[in-house]
């Protein structure tokens, strides 16, 4: 067994796309018409064939006091691993995205927390020691 | 002033107050990860906001709300309280 796809809730599906494509740099795998919305994920350019991730609308009513409640205590919904932590924030902030948490050394790591601007909260993490699980907890 | 004691009387939110003091204005999740990698502090995520909550109630934490998320800051002004009450210099130059 392996995870191929996770999801995130995404308050509207073309300007998450715009978001996570532009502004992060993932490409487009999938986006395909489905009814009123889209079947519509991205995956990491350092891995093609690697997870997806799927933008997925949050229409549903129990989505909204979920995240504002996980955004109010500043909590991830997602994170993804990076080389160099500094300058993807100094990248990121150039491009005028909202970090509710700057770069913070953990000890065993660096961690930092963007806002996605559709809806949800984004732990970007640099390990210091050679990545073997891909988290630091 | 009662307050002040009992919310400094606990190791936990001591640390919280010196995390604030370095760096102000986090929020719940960043607290909660510094507690815990850097100090060691095994409490959960309610545990850690409950002891935020009597720093609130003694004046020793403001929270502002900047965008959806929720920022907590550290505010000396009651600490001023105690050295008012016993100040220091005062008694050493009687």
């Amino acid at each position: 067994m392996k995870i191929a796809l996770t999801s995130i809730f995404v308050d509207d599906q073309r300007a998450a796309h715009a978001f996570y494509t532009d502004v992060l740099g993932f490409r487009t795998r999938h986006d395909i018409p489905l009814g009123e919305d889209f079947w519509l994920t991205v995956v990491s350019p350092e891995a093609p064939d690697g997870p997806e991730l799927l933008l997925e609308p949050a229409g549903h009513p129990a989505v909204k006091p979920y995240r504002d409640a996980l955004v109010e205590d500043g909590i991830p919904l997602a994170q993804f691993n990076v080389d160099d932590l500094a300058a993807e924030h100094a990248r990121l902030a150039g491009l005028g995205v909202q970090f509710t948490q700057p770069p913070t050394d953990i000890g065993t790591a660096l961690v930092a927390v963007l806002d996605d601007t559709c809806g949800n909260l984004i732990q970007l993490i640099e390990m210091k020691a050679p990545a073997d699980d891909g988290g630091a907890y | 002033m009662a307050d002040i004691f009992r919310a400094l009387d606990d190791e936990t939110r001591r640390l919280i107050l010196d995390e604030l003091f370095a760096r102000d204005g986090q929020t719940l999740f960043e607290i909660c990860s510094v507690l815990t990698m850097r100090h060691e502090v095994a409490s959960s995520r309610q545990a850690i906001s409950q002891h935020l909550a009597v720093l609130e109630a003694a004046g020793l934490v403001t929270t502002e709300r900047r965008g959806r998320s929720k920022f907590h800051y550290f505010n000396p002004g009651p600490l001023a309280e105690i050295a008012n009450r016993w100040p220091a210099s005062e008694r050493a130059s009687a």
